[in-house]
């Protein structure tokens, strides 16, 4: 059988640079957690094989298809600077556009900022879903980035989008923002429904290097 | 003895992620952070991802600039947009709009990615651009981004950016800084995307 010493590829490295990550896959899967008429969903560093410290800069967080116990409840997020609570101070933004499948019904479509939606100097959970629909069909998918949250010096902002099938039959397609308006470090990560349960969906937590 | 002159992978390159880390740029009190390799035709697109840039002043304009030399010159026409939401410690204000003094109209100066960053010491934006395919020498090279920070007068902005380079030439080099203000810390990362 003959052994290879040396395969030489057919593209070009890249150049080296300061970060010893260069060249590798920059995307990690950390933690892909399905939901079961789960109350919460929590990624904690340090449990059950979560990392969400200083090993990555940004971390994203993907839930597909999420559907509620409930009829029309916000789906949210919170995140953890200490302590046991989700309850980081946050000043956030949220706006959204929406169509609905009945464009003859008032409103029909529609983009605007969402005041009902935005924490200012907030304890309380973030909303990234309003009013997510629970007819068999009806779910929500989005996505969460996450900047930094192990360091010390500045507030830790995020960002994401949602897209989802509104309790009133829209489409809707959010943005939304913000920081926890604190030096410590987030550790942990929770979301959850406004009321009821995550009855299904996945949320999966990536590290970028 | 067989020879290998072709080896085809049935996984992208890079360990399986869609991401490849290019180069990464740690800010140190520069006024400019450029990236002048590596933008070619290897990928069709191309991520820059910042974090945490804190600006040496306060209520400075974080920006960028596109070049088709190599970096010898950032002043690729451009036509944008510029969109955000605003929202306030105190409540107010809390708004949503399109910010006509940040776009662009066959432009050849620097974009803006995100108005009025913060100069306290707890203060600093994050985000991302894409630039797309821009070694093409037939279509104009389209980008887009998101930036969220602690504006200057302590308000949380979600900002949106896009637009394109009005030019077949093919793009090779981008450029990122502050308005009349160094980037004090902070780190930029050029990705691959496969």
């Amino acid at each position: 059988m003959a052994t290879y010493s040396a395969i030489a590829h057919n593209f070009t490295p890249p150049a080296a640079t300061t970060s010893t990550q260069v060249g590798a896959g920059a995307m990690t899967l950390i933690k892909s957690i399905t939901a079961s008429g789960d109350g919460t969903v929590s990624f904690v560093n340090g449990s059950s094989d979560v990392v969400l410290d200083s090993t990555y800069k940004t971390y994203i967080f993907k839930y597909i298809d999420i559907h509620p116990s409930a009829s029309n409840p916000e789906f949210q997020v919170g995140f953890r600077d200490g302590g046991s609570l989700y309850d980081a101070t946050k000043t956030t933004t949220y706006f959204n556009t929406y169509h609905n499948e009945d464009e003859g019904v008032d409103p029909g479509t529609a983009v605007g900022y969402n005041g009902d939606s935005d924490l200012a100097q907030s304890t309380g959970f973030q909303t990234i879903i309003q009013d997510l629909g629970n007819d068999n069909d009806q779910a929500g998918s989005g996505q969460l980035w996450l900047f930094n949250p192990s360091n010390t010096t500045f507030v830790k902002h995020f960002f994401g989008r949602s897209q989802n099938a509104h309790g009133g039959d829209y489409t809707q397609d959010i943005y939304y923002g913000g920081y926890c308006n604190v030096t410590a470090a987030i550790d942990a990560v929770q979301f959850k429904f406004s009321t009821g349960n995550i009855d299904s969906g996945t949320i999966k937590m990536y590290g970028i290097a | 003895m067989a020879t290998y002159k072709n080896i085809r992978y049935n996984i992208p390159i890079g360990g399986g992620s869609s991401e490849v880390l290019l180069s990464e740029i740690t800010a140190s009190s520069d006024s400019t952070i450029s990236f002048t390799s590596d933008i070619n035709s290897t990928y069709k697109e191309y991520l820059f991802r910042y974090v945490n840039l804190h600006p040496s002043a306060d209520n400075k304009t974080f920006l960028f600039n596109l070049s088709a030399d190599g970096g010898s010159n950032y002043n690729v026409t451009k036509t944008t947009t510029h969109w955000r939401g605003i929202h306030g410690e105190s409540d107010s204000p809390a708004t949503f709009n399109y910010n006509a003094g940040d776009d662009m109209a066959q432009g050849t100066g620097f974009q803006n990615l995100y108005g009025g960053s913060g100069g306290d010491n707890d203060q600093c934006i994050c985000g991302e651009f894409r630039l797309f395919n821009p070694s093409s020498t037939t279509f104009v090279k389209h980008f887009f981004g998101t930036s969220q920070g602690a504006h200057s007068d302590n308000y949380s902005i979600n900002n949106y950016v896009g637009g394109y380079a009005n030019t077949t030439s093919a793009i090779n080099a981008i450029q990122f800084k502050f308005d009349s203000a160094n980037i004090d810390t902070g780190t930029i990362s050029m990705y691959g995307i496969n």
